[in-house]
């Protein structure tokens, strides 16, 4: 960990993965078995995947369905572009990812543990495969399974991870109630994050007060950060929650004033330069109109253009809509098109401006997904912390930034849209 | 507690939906439609007794060539 407290998901870290028996060397066998539930709710663990939801509800829930044939699914897909945590933590300790999902399936009395790894991380699937390897010469615990979908933004959503399981398609679910209860077949799934599932058995060795130490109190323990942007090399940091962003930033050897943060991911939130003292956690983060996320920040240095770095994103994004709902299928390119206009067309600035302010109220909301919900909170945010900036594009001032070359949110190559798979 | 229930909220599914539009026809006051020929459905809860509004959902939900519209029933706010 960066500051004064010692590592824990990320300790023992070596530069290759643990086997299972170094894994029992540095995290000991004792467990805290049946009391779980209880240190589970206790310990007040937040979901590490983006959402934030309490894991102890999320167990609480799938605890009461019905069936013996319940199903933990560990979500690893990573499909934040920029994000490696989930990456990091698997190819550092695999197994203590595994030991929490076991943890989780004998809470809620699952005999199947699918581990999801996107197929585009060749290296991880080795690595989970090895480790899963090890486990199976051990012969206790739940069947696990390991599965490579292919990597797409929104396949690692809950329901198309859940859809892919069922039908091999990586395509997010309508889900009108919420929270409701995935199903693999007939049988109720679980899906839980890799780096959720590593702090699972870490509480499962040493409790829930161990786990409180570090944090605040309404998001306990600590996290996974992936930096990049203006770094000198992008990192994946282990930070208890509640640290101030400038110390991050100082430990990823960061931009010490950047003129802003990308937080929390593609569908996360612009957080002006500004703002660098306010604690690492979703409760201040939110106040500002950011968001912890999937752990991501990208650092955008001053004299780069922030709607040229949105617009990027945005364009990227809405490629990589699975084109299911007309408004994010539709409404996504419009609104990188308006982007597009703000940036590079001098006709009627004004106009778009307006317009680009409706259609992120009228996308808002209406996908099956949040993937629509978050490029509108991103371009939100953009014109909220970039407002002076953007105000000189659509005066007309010309922008230095735009004649450079240099960029800062990377995004992959932009497909056709005949050549995205979406088996 | 077991109320019947006397609110109705009309939802789309929005994979379902391609768009079509009658819902929009055949009961604009609960449905509008975006510069896509989407529906916009501010879902908020409608009580049994408006009729008219009741019956132009039905209306909607029977003329939907996707099938995608559903009328919830539920309990109101207490």
């Amino acid at each position: 960990m960066t500051m004064d407290a010692p590592p824990r998901v990320m300790s023992g870290a070596s530069g290759r993965p643990l086997t299972l028996r170094e894994h029992e060397v540095t995290f000991g066998t004792a467990t805290v078995g049946a009391a779980l539930v209880g240190e589970l709710e206790a310990s007040g663990l937040m979901g590490r995947g983006g959402a934030g939801f309490a894991t102890s509800k999320k167990v609480e829930l799938l605890r009461h369905q019905r069936g013996h044939h319940k199903v933990v699914v560990v979500n690893a897909m990573e499909g934040e572009p920029v994000g490696h945590k989930d990456r990091t933590l698997l190819s550092a300790n695999p197994h203590l990812v595994l030991d929490g999902a076991q943890c989780v399936a004998n809470l809620i009395g699952a005999r199947r543990v699918a581990v999801c790894v996107s197929r585009k991380d060749s290296a991880i699937v080795n690595h989970v495969q090895r480790a899963l390897h090890e486990r199976e010469r051990r012969g206790t615990g739940p069947e696990f399974i390991l599965d490579t979908p292919p990597w797409r933004y929104v396949a690692g959503e809950e329901s198309a991870l859940v859809h892919w399981l069922n039908d091999n398609e990586t395509m997010p679910q309508y889900r009108p109630q919420r929270p409701n209860v995935l199903h693999v077949g007939r049988s109720p799934a679980l899906v839980v994050n890799a780096e959720t599932c590593a702090h699972v058995g870490l509480i499962n060795r040493f409790g829930a007060l161990w786990f409180r130490e570090l944090g605040t109190p309404s998001s306990p323990g600590s996290t996974l950060v992936s930096v990049t942007g203006a770094v000198h090399r992008p990192t994946v940091l282990e930070v208890a929650l509640g640290t101030p962003l400038r110390s991050i930033l100082r430990a990823a050897g960061a931009d010490p004033d950047p003129l802003a943060l990308l937080t929390g991911g593609y569908g996360g939130a612009w957080l002006s330069g500004e703002h660098l003292d306010v604690a690492y956690c979703n409760e201040d983060l939110r106040s500002l109109g950011a968001t912890v996320g999937a752990g991501i920040l990208v650092v955008v240095p001053k004299g780069a253009c922030g709607l040229a770095e949105t617009h990027r994103v945005v364009q990227w994004m809405a490629n990589e809509s699975s084109r299911q709902c007309g408004p994010c299928a539709f409404g996504l390119p419009a609104l990188a098109e308006d982007l597009r206009t703000l940036l590079h067309d001098a006709r009627d600035p004004h106009g778009v401006l307006v317009r680009l302010k409706e259609r992120c109220d009228v996308i808002q909301g209406r996908g099956a997904c949040r993937h629509p919900d978050g490029v509108v909170r991103l371009v939100d945010s953009a014109l909220r912390v970039f407002a002076g900036h953007i105000d000189e594009h659509v005066n007309g001032f010309p922008c230095a930034a735009l004649t450079t070359t240099r960029r800062w949110v990377t995004v992959p190559a932009l497909e056709h849209e005949s050549d995205l798979v979406w088996e | 507690m077991n109320r019947k229930p006397d609110h109705f909220v009309l939802r789309v599914d929005p994979i379902l939906c391609d768009g079509f539009g009658h819902c929009h026809e055949l009961a604009p006051e609960l449905v509008q439609v975006d510069e896509w020929g989407y529906p916009i459905i501010h879902e908020e809860l409608t009580s049994m007794t408006e009729l008219t509004l009741l019956k132009s959902a039905r209306l909607a939900v029977r003329g939907c060539p996707r099938q995608a519209l559903r009328i919830e029933r539920t309990n109101g706010p207490a």
